[in-house]
């Protein structure tokens, strides 16, 4: 059984080891780890509260909390689609945390809920709200110039989580590869 | 589908919104409509059984607004995203 101050330090020593912080104001942050907690009890994974899980791992492990979308909508935004994990300079200039659009792919939600597929092709209306084109973006190999961590992702994480390096410390791995024929 | 009415003096508008019991966002928008006395019904999707929220996802989309919560269905016409008090000001004429 989690509690909720488990929870809270789980999401304490993830901010940590990305260099995050936690949404400032407490009233705002104890929701979040109340729904953390929730869906932990729920589904046995603590997937995103301000998502809807399908309830099968496989399907969720995308959104199982710090989801996969949490590293870029930082680097974009400032904070993650729920507001969890927010940006050092958001909270040091009190910059204002607002909600973002859903970084998840609507595919990915597809399968998860197994919608139609002719629903998933054409959207009602290109909406701000969903950004398809991020179904494709590919992801790569980086590496932290002064320790050597390597990770695969679509970008290079916000500070490496093992020398407290800076992002700008990564660069890409470029792997040649010859196709004949 | 479990609707809840949450009931308020201003029901020029009707309110309807799709949201998440563990939502932040969801309930800052709740805490919102009922600070500013909007009578409003609300179905928390999580806690739907799936035909359900199969039915709430093609609602969202037949009205071209994207699979994010809280989404908000004012006067069954316009759609807000997200918690976003300006737009809900806006279409509500408060
Ligand atoms: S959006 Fe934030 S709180 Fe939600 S799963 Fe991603 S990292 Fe966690």
């Amino acid at each position: 059984m989690t509690t909720l101050e488990k929870v809270r330090q789980r999401a304490e020593a993830d901010a940590k080891t990305y260099g995050y912080y936690l949404h400032p104001d407490p009233e705002f942050l104890n929701d979040l780890l109340e729904g953390l907690k929730k869906n932990e009890e729920r589904y046995g994974y603590p997937s995103c509260p301000c998502r809807v899980a399908s309830g099968k791992f496989e399907f969720d492990r995308d959104i199982i909390c710090p989801c996969d979308y949490r590293d870029p909508d930082v680097a974009e935004f400032g904070f993650c689609y729920c507001g969890l994990f927010v940006r050092k300079d958001v909270v040091e200039k009190k910059l204002p945390i607002h909600s973002i659009p859903e970084r998840r792919p609507v595919e990915k939600q597809a399968r998860a809920y197994a919608m139609a597929p002719e629903v998933i092709e054409k959207p009602a209306r290109a909406t701000v709200g969903v950004a398809e084109e991020t179904a494709q973006v590919k992801k790569k190999f980086w590496y932290c110039k002064q320790c050597g961590y390597t990770v695969f992702r679509e970008d290079p994480p916000y500070i490496c989580p093992i020398c407290k390096a800076k992002r700008e410390l990564f660069a890409e791995i470029t792997i040649g590869a010859f196709v004949r024929g | 589908m479990d609707k809840v009415k949450v009931p308020g003096k201003n029901k020029k508008h009707k309110v309807l919104m799709y949201a998440i019991s563990t939502c932040a966002w969801c309930k800052k928008t709740k805490k919102f409509l009922v600070d500013n006395e909007v009578e409003y019904e609300y179905i928390d999707v999580d806690l739907c059984s799936e035909e359900d929220r199969q039915k709430i996802r093609d609602d969202i989309r037949r009205r071209g607004g994207s699979l994010s919560y809280p989404t908000i269905i004012v006067d069954d016409k316009k759609i807000i995203t997200g918690y976003s008090p300006d737009e809900i000001k806006e279409a509500l004429g408060i």
